[in-house]
């Protein structure tokens, strides 16, 4: 059995830093089935435990190993409702990876990679997996966002035969996949296959409905069973410096929404134009602002620099986005914090005021806390400011709802299946947990989906008030 | 998919379309706006709801084209479709609930004032309404203004109504009698002015402010305008604010941010754009 990882083929650094195409290229069948033969098949799979959404890696590995590739995708699948998504953007350097037996003796098996081949695999084979139509129950769900803790508990219901509505407040369904994570990092394509594929299965998806506007949760109870509530971080959080205002300064939010979802990197074919900054700081370490400071580059910047408080050992993004980042000659300007945005006359962006920092004792998250070096302040020449430092809780659902109970932050307080303190009202992903990672919002949408099937099934069975809505 | 049941045009560049949008039409209420979307490659625009029929399900919408997707929209006719509609978004106006009120719009801010003026007659509030414009054509709502109050009619030529800005009836109607509340709604400068008369009046003043947005949500943050030392999101904080505490020069700063872009878009759609000349030169 041979030891080395398999490396995954990537676009060249160079090329790729200039187009939006994907970066990573997949690995060939053979690379795939020597990787795959790379798992230990332990009795005891710590793996699995190390999975949000707790798939049976060892099995599908197995099963792709002896060629069995669609009963390997079919087991994938069943585990798990978005694998081509997370195989693209799980840290699985601290999940399944981390705990695996292999990597204490040198590299653990790539699961991403082999997730990522085997849910490929699906997408072009769809035919060759068996279609199981469930026996409906009669029971109505509605689900308040199409993001990823949405989309995993959409299709978890539509399997236990319930009637699931979607709501969707944008136009285009697929939350942080679709407006939030570039091109380069996972395809549209595949996000649109991932909900074609639920709307086949019996999803229905109503886009442009603004729950909290348009309709609020008491209303959405007198027509629904259950609902589940993944409607996402919400509000961006800006660093509350001088000049924030000046013409230049996005939230991250923003400047990928208007590039992801509304295409602005082909403007003038599209309407909704960016500012192509040839100096960007992005403020902020984690895979939202190495999304940011990537995009910046292939837009043209000829300096896309990272500003951060810390060192690249804190940086909070996936290891591979920090690594892609540096090949494709990202700067890092670690130890540094914005204290004022500079702007000229017109009140367009020229640079921020920055203090050096140095790490100091550990704080309550085990990180260990910058501190400012006085008198170090300069000026670190930008003409476009993303500001990526987190968001905090949307309040438009949750003032409508008085019932809900939140916390101080505003989020959702749920249990740990979902439950909220209002019966058949569940909640998961960014909303409860604040700005989290995509596989923990699917793990709450798969929890509370058996949560909520586990409540379905204790209604009496002609519940629906709403049978004629 | 949202039928467009009924269009007028009225004046040279804004336009009325009455919309198909039941549930919008249903709950919508003064000050509220929606996210209209067109197609896939179109801007996503926010339009104040100037009025709704739930009867027969629509909304009004009135349009100042002004870049290339406002364009689109207005071009569009009886019988078509607007893709996206989405909303109703922002708070409602905050209403007085007896009193006299006094209503100034400016250009296409007249029909965000519609509503404002028709929820406070139906309160009991002693409507009067100051609205302007360039010239006689310009001046837009003046009929749907005096179901609900006196109308005074402002042009900046003389063509029409009396001659001069909309502060200049304003001063002399706050100066003649008790106006518990002003909701003034325009160009960023007609608001200011306005803002700035009553300030000096201490009269509490309401304005409706149009920033830059993309989902309307409070999802982008594009929308951030400054009042006083605080920075709000007109699309979940507003659209309507203090206008004594509104930082316009801020507003109308960032409102000018992708100005070089809606020309040079403006430009290409009309196929007068050299880069794009040159690209199809070169296929």
């Amino acid at each position: 059995m041979q030891i080395t990882r398999q490396a995954m083929p990537e676009q060249d650094a160079a090329a790729r830093a200039a187009n939006f195409l994907e970066v990573n290229l997949g690995l060939p069948e053979r690379l795939a089935l020597l990787e795959a033969d790379r798992c230990l098949q332990c009795k005891d799979p710590r793996c699995m435990n190390g999975c949000p959404v707790g798939v049976n890696i060892p099995k599908f590995l197995d099963l792709l190993t002896a060629g069995k590739l669609a009963e390997a995708a079919q087991s994938l699948l069943c585990d798990n409702a978005l694998p081509a998504v997370t195989g693209r953007v799980c840290p699985q350097e601290t999940q399944c990876e981390a705990v695996c037996v292999r990597a204490g003796k040198g590299m653990p098996v790539g699961v991403g990679y082999l997730e990522r081949y085997v849910a490929d695999w699906a997408r072009e084979n769809r035919d060759q997996l068996p279609q199981v139509k469930p026996q409906p129950t009669g029971k109505k769900v509605a689900i308040v966002g199409s993001g990823p803790a949405g989309l995993t508990a959409a299709g978890e219901l539509a399997k236990r035969g319930h009637d699931v509505t979607i709501y969707e407040a944008l136009h285009k369904a697929g939350g942080v996949l679709i407006y939030g994570i570039p091109e380069f990092r996972l395809p549209k394509k595949i996000v649109a296959q991932e909900v074609q594929r639920l709307e086949a299965a019996g999803v229905k998806i109503e886009c442009n409905v603004i729950i909290g506007r348009t309709y609020t949760i008491p209303e959405l109870q007198e027509k629904f069973d259950a609902i589940f509530i993944a409607n996402g971080a919400g509000l961006p959080v800006f660093m509350n410096v001088p000049g924030e205002n000046f013409k230049g300064v996005y939230s991250a939010n923003e400047y990928l929404t208007r590039i992801n979802l509304m295409a602005a990197y082909d403007f003038p074919r599209s309407d909704t134009p960016v500012l192509n900054g040839q100096r960007v700081a992005v403020v902020g370490g984690g895979n939202v602002a190495m999304d940011a400071v990537r995009t910046a580059k292939r837009l043209g910047a000829k300096e896309a620099m990272i500003v951060y408080r810390r060192t690249h050992d804190e940086l909070p993004a996936r290891a591979e986005e920090v690594h892609h980042a540096e090949q494709e000659g990202i700067q890092f300007e670690f130890l540094t914090a914005p204290i004022e945005v500079i702007g000229n006359d017109k009140r367009w962006v020229t640079g921020m005021k920055c203090q050096k920092m140095k790490l100091g004792e550990p704080d309550s998250s085990g990180r260990r806390r910058p501190e400012v070096i006085p008198g170090s302040e300069f000026i670190l020449d930008c003409d476009v400011v993303v500001v990526a430092i987190g968001t905090k809780a949307n309040p438009l659902l949750t003032a409508t709802c008085p019932d809900l109970k939140l916390n101080k932050w505003g989020n959702i307080v749920a249990d740990e299946n979902g439950a909220t303190s209002i019966p058949g009202v569940f909640a998961g992903g960014d909303i409860v947990r604040g700005a989290a990672t995509v596989i923990l919002a699917m793990g709450d949408g798969k929890k509370s989906a058996q949560a909520m099937d586990n409540y379905l099934a204790e209604l009496p069975k002609s519940v629906s008030l709403c049978a004629a809505v | 998919m949202h039928r467009i049941l009924a269009k007028q045009t009225l004046s040279p560049n804004v336009t009325r379309l009455d919309v198909h949008a039941p549930r919008i039409a249903q709950i919508r209420q003064a000050g509220q706006f929606v996210i209209v979307h067109l197609s896939e490659n179109a801007e996503r625009i926010p339009l104040t709801v100037a009025d709704s029929n739930s009867e027969t399900g629509t909304i009004t919408l009135v349009i100042q084209a002004v870049g290339k997707s406002t364009n689109e929209l207005v071009a569009l006719n009886v019988g078509d479709f607007i893709r996206d509609v989405a909303g109703p978004l922002g708070h409602p106006t905050e209403m007085i609930e007896r009193g006299h009120a006094l209503c100034i719009g400016g250009g296409v801010g007249t029909a965000v004032v519609h509503p404002i003026a028709q929820g406070l007659k139906q309160r009991g509030v002693q409507v009067t309404s100051v609205i302007g414009g360039r010239s006689k054509e310009w001046v837009i709502f003046e009929k749907e203004l005096e179901r609900y109050g006196k109308v005074v009619v402002c042009t900046d030529d003389g063509s029409y109504g009396r001659k001069g800005f909309v502060t200049d009836a304003a001063r002399e109607i706050l100066a003649a009698g008790k106006v518990e509340i002003v909701y003034a709604v325009g160009p960023v400068p007609m608001m200011r002015a306005v803002a700035n008369l009553t300030r000096g009046l201490g009269v509490r003043t309401i304005v409706s402010l149009n920033p830059v947005m993309i989902d309307g949500t409070g999802m982008c943050g594009g929308c951030r305008v400054s009042l006083g030392s605080e920075t709000k999101f007109a699309c979940v904080d507003g659209p309507e604010f203090d206008g004594h505490l509104v930082n316009f020069d801020e507003l109308q700063d960032r409102l000018s941010t992708y100005r070089e872009f809606e020309q040079r878009s403006i430009a290409c759609a009309n196929g007068t754009c050299r880069m794009e000349k040159a690209a199809a030169a070169n296929a």
